[in-house]
């Protein structure tokens, strides 16, 4: 039996168990088969991935860590030639001429391009309810939502049409549906993989990551997207480092001495008592591999999540100024009055949240509110920074809750986006400290998995994926499949 | 320093009033249908009504955070790097005349 994880078809590659291009049929008869119902694909490119695939089996054997394994992308990174949307119908018929250089820097690992998920649009989302291309169900119980803004890529790797995929991670857009899926969902430092080509919602908060079974597989894919890009002016320079290779070697009480503070600020009225239930369980997991744990208390920390409704919005409305109907994109109406065809083309180019949070950031933005909403956010922002910097003066790593519930039902939070918004209630901290943060599957709730969060310095991508790894060698939760479902190749 | 705590049920902030949904979509350059325009105004109080909790904390003297890194703006050597990607650029785009972009008329 394949393991179908990218270190485990790696190694069946080497062995010749399997070749790329029968790995990638697999993946696209998977796709074929659980695609409709799922929608988390957009598009998928099967002729050209079987292509690189045959390319690869020709090589037999180099071109790289990611060599002849199929991979996803989310739909706002830009693809060459083969079409972007960022879930938005404005971009519907948008066929970039570059490629992001994620994409750039996957490719040259070897990785093949299978397709491109679903996502909220402009990755403004918690539930993958607001794309232009409808909901995207979630593979444990189709009822619910696997979370957003990458559901797609959750939902994708959950059901095992594939074996990883790229995501963006704003406000929790990789940690939030990677919890909500059972799956490793890890947000980097912000600067630590570059932004070129990925299309922006939020400048300083904008983060590429991924969504893997494991943190191997999450250090394996960091090893090729991690480094400095000049393109990208936000870009630290600073070299990548060796994630996968420091993962080697570590076995029993692999976190003897780690310092793990629990955020008190997270053990909240908000959280689902059964998710407190296993939370706690799970530091008393952490204590059994060595972790001394200690709650910390981040005083400012209730505050992220309106300071992220003012400092979001207004970087949204700024980077989708850019959407006018001239050089790219949907041009629709006001036909002879160039000032009607913007406003006409913004308006069915848009959606519901995408305006409302267009129109919240113009006017936070605007003369007479500056101050009083922009700049006061931008101040709490730095106040709610300096807890982090201090918490880590006393400890290593920060762990809470991924999310406040398991994957709730398509249809709950839509109609209410303050509710909506309160969910990505524990992720969006570590977003604005622009502070490396992972999600692992940590246990379950009714039959849905549930995540836990673990948080580090800034760069300090190796100890948090260490954490992680260390974590998956003593459980099982990663290995979990959905109901029904069960690995691809099984049969190989 | 108070307790703070995530604001679960805000009130909606009274200074948004409509004229200020109007003055917003006009800087944004949104249309807005007739017939949406209470409810999202309604809605967007609720938003800004949310975010109102920030003015309890005191920030005098706080530096704004722009982003999370701490560095200048890097520069680079005046070199040209990028080759001619023009016709690239506009395979993409919704109305292109002679390497040029069309939009409706401006001047009378």
């Amino acid at each position: 039996m394949i393991d179908f994880s990218l270190s485990g078809l790696r190694r069946a590659l080497d062995a010749g168990e399997i070749s790329s291009v029968e790995l990638t049929q697999a993946c696209l008869d998977r796709i074929e088969e659980h695609n409709p119902a799922l929608n988390a694909f957009l598009t998928v490119c099967g002729e050209a991935a079987l292509e690189q695939a045959q390319q690869a089996d020709a090589r037999g054997g180099g071109g790289g860590p990611l060599a002849g394994i199929p991979i996803a992308h989310k739909d706002i990174f830009c693809t060459r030639g083969v079409r972007t949307t960022a879930g938005s119908r404005i971009l519907d018929n948008f066929v970039p001429p570059y490629d992001a250089c994620v994409v750039e820097w996957l490719a040259g690992a070897g990785a093949i391009l299978i397709g491109k998920t679903n996502m909220d649009e402009f990755a403004m989302g918690s539930s993958n309810e607001t794309s232009y291309a409808g909901p995207v169900l979630n593979p444990w119980d189709p009822a619910r939502s696997p979370g957003g803004s990458s559901g797609g890529s959750a939902a994708a790797v959950a059901a095992g049409l594939v074996p990883a995929a790229t995501g963006t991670d704003t406000g929790g857009s990789v940690r939030q549906p990677a919890a909500m899926c059972g799956l490793t969902g890890f947000r980097p430092s912000y600067g630590r993989i570059s932004r070129y080509g990925m299309i922006a919602f939020a400048s300083s908060l904008d983060q590429a990551g991924s969504l893997t079974r494991t943190a191997q597989d999450a250090a394996l894919l960091l090893d090729s997207m991690a480094g400095h890009d000049p393109r990208d002016s936000t870009c630290a320079e600073r070299a990548g480092e060796d994630y996968s290779g420091a993962l080697q070697g570590l076995k029993g009480k692999a976190l003897n001495g780690v310092r793990v503070g629990i955020v008190s600020e997270f053990m909240d009225e908000g959280l689902d008592p059964r998710c407190r239930q296993v939370f706690s369980d799970n530091m008393e997991t952490l204590r059994a591999l060595g972790a001394v744990v200690s709650e910390i208390s981040l005083p400012r920390l209730p505050l992220s999540v309106p300071v992220y409704y003012v400092v979001a919005p207004a970087e949204c409305s700024s980077n989708l100024s850019r959407f006018d109907g001239v050089r790219f994109g949907l041009r629709g109406g006001g036909e002879g009055n160039l000032e009607r065809m913007y406003t006409e083309t913004r308006r069915r180019g848009f959606g519901e949240e995408v305006r409302r949070r267009v129109l919240v950031g113009g006017w936070v933005l605007s003369e007479g509110y500056f101050d009083a909403y922009y700049l006061k956010a931008q101040r709490v922002r730095r106040l709610l920074a300096a807890d982090f910097s201090r918490a880590f003066e006393s400890v290593d790593l920060l762990a809470g809750p991924t999310s406040p519930s398991p994957a709730f039902a398509i249809g709950e939070k839509i109609d209410d986006p303050i509710l909506m918004y309160l969910n990505d209630v524990y992720t969006i901290g570590a977003s604005l400290a622009g502070i490396p943060a992972i999600s692992i599957p940590a246990g379950s709730v009714d039959g849905l998995p549930v995540g836990l969060q673990l948080m580090g310095r800034p760069f300090a991508e190796v100890e948090v994926l260490r954490a992680a790894h260390a974590w998956q060698l003593e459980t099982d939760w990663h290995r979990l499949w959905p109901p029904g479902a069960s690995a691809p190749l099984s049969a190989a | 320093m108070n307790n703070l705590t995530t604001p679960r049920n805000p009130k909606p902030a009274g200074e948004f009033s409509d004229g200020e949904l109007e003055r917003a979509a006009q800087l944004t350059r949104l249309a807005l249908d007739e017939g949406e325009k209470e409810e999202l105004a309604a809605t967007l109080r609720r938003i800004i009504g949310f975010v109102q909790v920030l003015q309890q904390l005191d920030t005098e003297g706080v530096e704004p955070m722009v982003h999370p890194l701490d560095l200048a703006l890097p520069l680079r050597a005046d070199e040209v790097t990028e080759t001619d990607v023009s016709a690239d650029a506009q395979a993409c785009a919704p109305d292109v005349a002679r390497g040029l972009y069309r939009v409706p008329k401006v001047i009378e």
